[in-house]
């Protein structure tokens, strides 16, 4: 019996396992690049909000300062969503009758809470901690990007480990001194790598073997 | 179980032999089969082929779903914030809150902890006098039962769902009624009442109804501790007791330091305190206890002497008449336990007589008066009164024998003489002794009101139900075990339509709409402005004024100098007059008026009236021939108010280490004459009662006595603690006579040739014939310090390693146990439960090795089974020894345990795959594995209780004890924030913050004046299983001993490996 395959098919037979191989990887890639995508990630997505409540106007242009209505940033993990009380402060003297701000009005009237929609959802098993990294200089466009000029607030980052760690590894690459972690507008300067360093001293920053220990953030 | 192998084993043994189970001494092969096939379920499918197959199909099949399964989104999350945000409230940092869990009416003070308004966990008030800090278990599990989804929800009436408003009215309607009869027809039947705003309450009402009955009852109190006081004493009042103080402790069967008991976590403290030996100061006191069954205080006893229970007041008799020197009939009458009893009067009596004002004899709750009267007159003798314990006026408000009081309502019942019944808790229809029939009379009462935590057996049989708050849900106030007036505040409202006692009760009066907050602040503001009590604060000055008074009180939990008053307002109630008692012994005492001192502004101080010289002795014991049958409540679900409790199931009982069920425990020489082995269902026929029980063999248990359990076979508690059908008989109170309510004789049993599975915890986790636990004498360890390093295995040099060498610059975390103070109540490992969100893992999976608890309590025994005066107990909590050079570690194939730069083991959820290979190379066996989806995610209800500071693990992830990591964190970011370092204390891990002894300490080892690091320098300290070179951060300091040389002569040999 004659050979099935002439000899000059063997080259198919050997591309075509280079080629499985290749389209594996290949698969691999795409769903690596899937997983670390803003689809999965969520990042730069908008984020439908109850009420449009716009931080590029109060923060970017009436200049309130975050810790007005974030007022556990500084002594707690979590940086406080602010009490329907809040906006009254000052929807109760401007802007009354505003039909955008009816949600406002009928929460407080009523006591029922507004359901605020989360926008940076770490999972469940991942402790962060606000108050400690305000404390170290890490500002808050660090991680959330320019709020003051975010009509509708959405991830600036994707809050993927590599991130975190990005900053835990080199802390000196993005710490700022403390008095401008509120500032929206902070860019680094050109010496970022000598004051990171030093202020990584002057602020006692953990080691990198602290910072990156597992139960620092997992627990 | 083979009883020759045993004591073949036993006399063969060279030196000391330790064990932790009669299977595991009898060496048996099918028990070393247990031993090494650590997860026996498994490993059988791999030999059967067919079961092979499918099980690599499945493993592929879910293989290939887990990576799909992996790739669910995350669901977008709402944060709902406060519409007026309370001020002192900061998302994300609890608040916490003096209040207290009352028991038996007695309160328990605890702080609560609390985030955004949910109570998560349950500590001790480290202010108040009874806890200092600690908490026992029954107490932290607490904290679930508010959360519990078998509540009683809504108020009904004959099934029906009515609103609170319909209550009201048919009260009104009923009382009307009564109005004409002067209350002739009313009842209130109640817990025991230390509360005074209540039992201003109550008095209030019996002024209004004055021929109405306020009865008492309680399954578990102690009557005879309340009569024999009044005998001595000639008058209710409270013993205090301070160990702290004492040398040598008699105990007559006075389970102190048991796990639930009434004062036991101060008791333990101040115990503990007296043997807390460091090599520079030697001192340690001694304990002596006769009992029958065996207690976790007989455990840490030096000396225990096992009589039947009702040989106790005899030996209590001989040795009072030696001590007091009085020549009665008794000191001609042999001593109970035969030769052994003699040596023990005349060793006993000269060591107490020794150590006079530093001595303690402590009658057992369950023992009758005349044994705590005899007490009382050795500790006058002694000269302890006013030094090793101190009367009080009685904190009960009423003090009567309870199970008279019981009876008469039952009498009453059956006479058709009570139109209403008001029953606020305790669920008498479950509870009550047989003979009463209080069940089965309830139908004869023309209308019931019950007020209970959950719709049980005597709600089921009542009109009206009206859930009762939880403890964390309302405003109360309750007397300490030593008197000390304890607040109680809601931390919550209530979760359902539930209504206090106060409520409840309050429709009775003239004014039903008064809410419970008035209620007890009008009365403790009235206390404050009448001037009745001098109320001082801490540190000693008066209040400026009420408001400020009241706010104080309610932060501190307790009103502090208060132990020794008298409550003011004390009312005299209507005593429930003994009219129609029924003819038991017990009736005779049965109900005093209140000791309610004439003028209140004088109240009654502890200082002590002599002791009636000579005790009326109990009536003679019936001597029905057969076995002696013992009650005890259960130690951790009680007289069964706990059954609906998960976590109070699951946590092994102390000595059994029994889980989610009860047994009778019967001695090995009994269970060999009857042929019965463990788990095997006996018939047990007592006064004309049967109920059925499996058996347990207890080494120590005297040849002559079965002990009982109540709580068990329960019909109606909830879906926890409802047992399997079989189970049903297995109900202690069954058996229980009101005129021998904690032992008897004539008790027949018969096996019954069914078997019954008792899931036990004893031999999970055994570190196989390496005996982790080491003990010697006071005396030893005095000549030779070094003693310890000497009995484990031989420690190589730190170099022998192939491990890199670490140097921990900053915070190097460590623990240290100490076992000569530890009692093995197990109060560790509920607080670990709560604070570490431990999932409870059911009966059928704790047979199978897969308890989730993250501290375990070991217990390891050693003597001869058949002297039980030579068994001795010790304890060893084994946490996650987070070693140095952890063989865990390098197992991981995914990383998932990995070291932190502080040196802690950590396990890292979201990594692990689950291969277990982390495990199966822990030579400690600390590390358990979720087999199942064993955390509860359905239950709603249980959301609130988690703690949100820890992740609630899911199936297939491994997880261990984290020296709670979480508060490590907290400590150390809030210490960064204010630039400074970690104080030696600042972290305390839910375990050490528990212990009612403090025998667990937390630090830092690089801190040479940390607490743990002065405890690891003593001598005692040793690391279980150096000689593995794990290095282990986790140390124990070695038991000690203090025996009498009379009963134990020096050459016994008493030190262990």
């Amino acid at each position: 019996m004659s050979q099935l395959f002439h000899r000059n098919t063997n080259i198919y037979s050997r591309l075509s396992i280079v080629a499985i191989l290749a389209f594996l990887g290949f698969l691999g890639w795409v769903v690596a690049m899937l997983y670390m995508s803003g689809y999965h990630t969520g990042q730069a997505d908008f984020v439908e909000q109850p009420i449009q409540f716009s931080h590029a106007h109060h923060v970017g242009g009436m200049g309130i300062d975050c810790r007005y209505c974030h007022t556990s940033v500084e002594d707690s993990s979590f940086a406080n969503i602010p009490p329907t009380k809040t906006c009254m402060n000052c929807h109760s003297q401007i802007w009354t009758n505003a039909p955008i701000l009816e949600p406002v009005r009928a929460s407080f009237r009523d006591g029922t809470p507004l359901r605020w929609t989360r926008v940076h959802d770490l999972p469940d098993f991942v402790y962060f901690n606000h108050g400690i990294h305000v404390r170290k200089g890490v500002g808050c466009a660090t991680c959330h990007g320019r709020v003051d000029q975010m009509p509708l607030v959405y991830q600036n980052a994707n809050l993927m480990m590599s991130w975190c760690l990005d900053c835990h590894r080199n802390p000196e690459k993005y710490v700022r001194p403390r008095e401008e972690v509120f500032n929206m507008a902070y860019e680094r300067p050109a010496d970022q790598p000598n004051l990171g360093a030093d202020l990584v001293k002057e602020y006692k920053i953990g080691t990198v073997d602290q910072l990156t220990s597992c139960s620092t953030c997992h627990r | 179980m083979d009883f020759a192998a045993i004591r073949s084993r036993l006399a063969g043994a060279e030196g000391r032999l330790y064990w932790r189970s009669l299977a595991e001494l009898s060496d048996s092969l099918e028990f070393r089969e247990y031993l090494h096939r650590e997860f026996p379920e498994q490993a059988s499918e791999w030999n059967d082929p067919k079961g092979r197959r499918s099980f690599l199909k499945l493993m592929s099949a879910s293989l290939a779903l887990a990576g799909v399964g992996a790739c669910t989104r995350q669901p977008p999350e709402d944060i709902v914030p406060y519409v007026r945000q309370p001020e002192e409230i900061v998302p994300g940092r609890p608040l916490f809150f003096a209040s207290a869990i009352p028991m038996s009416g007695i309160a328990k003070p605890v702080l609560v902890e609390s985030h955004m308004g949910r109570p998560t966990k349950i500590e001790g008030n480290p202010e108040h006098p009874a806890s200092a800090g600690a908490a026992d278990a029954v107490t932290q599990a607490a904290v679930l039962g508010l959360y519990d989804p078998d509540r009683a929800q809504t108020v009904t009436y004959r099934g029906e769902v009515r609103p609170w408003s319909a209550f009201m009215g048919a009260m009104q309607s009923a009382t009307s009624g009564q109005k004409g009869s002067k209350g002739a027809g009313l009842r209130i039947l109640t817990e025991p009442v230390t509360s005074p705003s209540m039992a201003e309450l109550l008095a209030t009402i019996l002024q209004d109804y004055p021929a109405a009955r306020w009865h008492q009852f309680d399954a578990i109190g102690s009557d005879g501790a309340r009569n024999g006081i009044k005998q001595a004493h000639g008058s209710a009042a409270n013993a205090v007791y301070h160990f702290d103080k004492a040398d040598v402790i008699l105990s007559l069967e006075a389970d102190f330091l048991s796990p639930s008991g009434i004062g036991s976590v101060r008791y333990t403290k101040d115990f503990a305190d007296r043997r807390r030996v460091t090599d520079e100061n030697k001192h340690m006191n001694r304990l002596y206890i006769v009992e029958s069954s065996p207690t976790l205080t007989g455990a840490k006893a030096e000396h225990r002497l096992a009589i039947k229970s009702s040989e106790i007041e005899g030996f209590a008799r001989r040795l009072a008449s030696t001590i007091t020197g009085q020549s009665s009939s008794a000191a001609s009458t042999p001593a109970p336990g035969g030769q052994l009893g003699e040596k023990w009067v005349a060793a006993v009596a000269k060591d107490l007589q020794e150590h006079r004002g530093r001595s303690l004899v402590i009658a057992g709750d369950y023992q009758p008066a005349a044994v705590h009267a005899l007490a009382h007159a050795m500790n006058q003798a002694l000269g302890n009164i006013d030094a090793t314990v101190t009367y009080g006026p009685a904190i009960e408000a009423q003090t009567v024998d309870q199970h008279a009081s019981l009876a008469e309502l039952s009498n009453a019942m059956e006479a058709g003489q009570v139109q209403l019944l008001l029953i606020l808790g305790n669920n008498p229809a479950f509870t009550a002794p047989a003979d009463l029939k209080f069940a089965e009379r309830l139908a004869k009462v023309g209308l019931i009101v019950y007020h209970g935590l959950y719709h049980d057996e005597t709600a089921d049989l009542a009109h009206w139900n009206v859930p009762q708050t939880h403890p964390l849900e309302a405003w109360g106030d309750a007397r300490a075990y030593d008197g000390t007036v304890t607040l109680m505040q809601p931390l919550t409202e209530p979760l359902y339509d539930a209504h206090s006692a106060y409520e409840v009760l309050t429709t009775l009066t003239t004014q039903p709409m008064r809410k419970t907050t008035e209620i007890v602040k009008d009365y403790w503001m009235r206390a404050f402005g009448a001037g009745v009590w001098t109320i001082r604060n801490a540190q000693g000055e008066t209040f400026n004024n009420a408001e400020a008074f009241w706010r104080q009180a309610v932060h501190d939990g307790f009103i502090s100098g208060t132990a020794a008053l008298a409550t003011p307002f004390a009312p005299a109630p209507k005593p429930g007059a003994a009219a129609g008692a029924p003819g038991t012994a017990a009736a005779a005492t049965t109900t005093d008026t209140a000791q309610a001192p004439s003028d209140p502004s004088t109240p009654a101080t502890g200082s002590a009236q002599p002791p009636a010289p000579t005790p009326t002795p109990s009536p003679a014991p019936q001597t029905a021939g057969g076995l002696e049958l013992i009650f005890r409540p259960d130690p951790h679900v009680l007289d069964g108010r706990f059954a609906n409790n998960g976590w109070l199931q699951e946590a092994p009982k102390p000595l059994t280490k029994l889980t989610w069920d009860t047994a009778a425990w019967i001695s090995p020489r009994l269970a060999e004459t009857r042929g019965l082995d463990r788990g095997d269902v006996i018939e047990l026929r007592y006064r004309g009662l049967t109920a059925r029980m499996p058996v347990f063999i207890v080494p120590g248990q005297p040849d002559e006595s079965v002990t009982i359990f109540f709580g068990y076979g329960r019909r109606m508690s909830g879906r926890v603690g409802n047992p399997p059908e079989e189970a049903r008989a297995f109900n202690a109170f069954l058996l229980r006579t009101s005129d021998a309510p904690w032992f008897g004789s004539g008790l027949e049993i018969s096996k019954t040739g069914e078997r019954y599975l008792l899931a036990t915890t004893q031999d999970h986790h055994a570190m196989e014939g390496r005996y982790p636990a080491r003990v010697a004498t006071i005396a030893e360890y005095e000549k030779e310090p070094e003693i310890f390093k000497h009995m484990g295995g031989h420690v190589p040099p730190r170099t022998l390693t192939l491990l890199p060498e670490v140097d921990y610059k900053g915070y190097k975390w460590g623990m240290a146990i100490d076992l000569a103070s530890c009692t093995g109540c197990g109060a560790c490992v509920v607080a670990c439960v709560a604070e570490n969100n431990i999932p409870v893992v059911g009966k059928e999976q704790v047979d199978r090795n897969r308890e989730m608890h993250w501290i375990r309590v070991d217990h390891y025994f050693t003597g001869d089974i058949d002297r039980p005066e030579s068994l001795q107990a010790i304890h060893q909590p084994v946490p996650c020894q987070q070693c140095e050079n952890a063989p865990c570690e390098v197992v991981c194939p995914v990383a998932a345990t990995t070291h932190s730069s502080e040196g802690l083991n950590d396990m890292v959820y979201n990594r692990c795959v689950g291969t277990r290979y982390c495990s199966n190379n822990c030579p400690y066996k600390v590390r358990r594995f979720n087999f199942l989806l064993y955390s509860d995610w359905y239950t709603e209800s249980y959301y609130s209780q988690r703690n949100p500071d820890v992740t609630v693990r899911s199936r297939g992830v491994m997880e261990k004890c984290t020296y709670c990591v979480q508060r490590i964190n907290t400590a150390r970011i809030d210490a960064k924030k204010e630039d400074r370092a970690i104080r030696d204390g600042e972290i305390v891990t839910a375990c050490e913050a528990t212990c009612p002894a403090d025998a667990i300490v937390f630090g830092n080892l690089n801190d040479p004046d940390s607490r743990v690091s002065k405890l690891k320098a003593q001598h005692r300290n040793y690391g279980v299983l150096e000689d593995l070179n794990t290095r282990p951060r986790t140390t124990y300091l070695a038991s000690l001993r203090n025996p009498n040389l009379e009963l134990e002569p020096a050459g016994e040999r008493t030190t262990g490996h």
